[in-house]
């Protein structure tokens, strides 16, 4: 099931703070382009998509995902790896329409679109025969 | 093994040098816990936490962008949990790759459990790209309390 997840371009908006002690990771993540959008691809497993803010201000993609703990009140056996909230910040150059950004969450993926402006789209200029 | 996400510092060197220090004090002060007091290398993956409780073993792994239909599951033998799957690249043919950090590909886990499971009563859970694989435990080899009579 698809949820979407639109982001905010407001800028009164407060950068989050954190209210509890735990670890932040860096999602991996895939910067893919076409020409008419940025497509980002992010792993952040364990996020719902409420606890999902993405948000693009000052020409930076913010994305912090908050993961709530899993088993607290069982007795940990063996680990290889840890569960914390995401974090990751990405400049992103000018020609993006921040108006149009979406993104989705699925399976634990993050998906944001950027589309671009007119202006910075590719054009085919036509070469005229002699 | 390619994990879900970067390990602190980024810095290969940096980051093993700071590591043994950490799991040297770790050991000497027994810290246990979730994240990063005890943690093992993953030799595989998908990287897999166990914890357990008087009933079940729970295990875990972060498997983000798979379906449910292309995860196989199998216990096996008593005490062995095998995950296997493959996950799919998007593919944009045009497009530039920026970044790449994300890894495709199929992957097969065997893990060997501390106790023996019943293998008929095993569940698989996943959400939010978390898979949780509960195993009951065998009821023998669940640990008896042994009394002790006054002499």
């Amino acid at each position: 099931m698809t949820e979407m997840v639109k982001k905010d371009t407001g800028t009164d908006v407060a950068t989050v703070e954190r209210t509890r002690t735990g670890t932040t990771y860096v999602p991996r993540c895939d910067i893919v382009e076409t020409d008419d959008e940025l497509l980002l691809y992010g792993d952040l497993p364990g996020v719902k998509s409420e606890n999902l803010d993405v948000r693009f201000e000052n020409e930076r993609l913010i994305i912090h995902g908050k993961v709530e703990p899993r088993h607290e009140d069982r007795e940990f056996v063996y680990g290889e790896y840890g569960i914390g909230d995401y974090y990751r910040e990405f400049h992103i150059f000018e020609g993006v329409d921040a108006e149009k950004i979406s993104a989705d969450l699925k399976n634990g993926v993050l998906c944001v679109h950027l589309p671009k402006t007119e202006a910075v789209k590719p054009r085919r200029i036509e070469v005229k025969a002699d | 093994m390619l994990a879900t996400r970067w390990q602190p510092f980024g810095l290969g060197e940096m980051w093993s040098e700071m590591n043994r220090l950490h799991e040297e004090m770790d050991r000497l002060f027994g810290r246990y816990g979730v994240g990063d007091g005890r943690r093992a290398v993953a030799p595989a993956y998908p990287a897999m936490n166990l914890w357990q409780d008087e009933d079940n073993l729970y295990c875990e792994a972060e498997l983000p962008g798979m379906e449910l239909a292309d995860l196989e599951i199998y216990a096996t033998g008593g005490n062995q949990l095998t995950i296997k799957g493959k996950r799919e690249a998007p593919s944009h043919e045009q497009g530039t790759w920026h970044r790449r950090e994300r890894g495709y590909g199929s992957f097969a886990r065997v893990l060997t459990l501390p106790q023996e499971v019943d293998a008929e009563r095993v569940e698989a859970k996943f959400c939010h790209g978390v898979l949780c694989v509960i195993l009951p435990k065998r009821e023998e080899s669940k640990p008896r309390r042994i009394e002790v009579k006054a002499g």
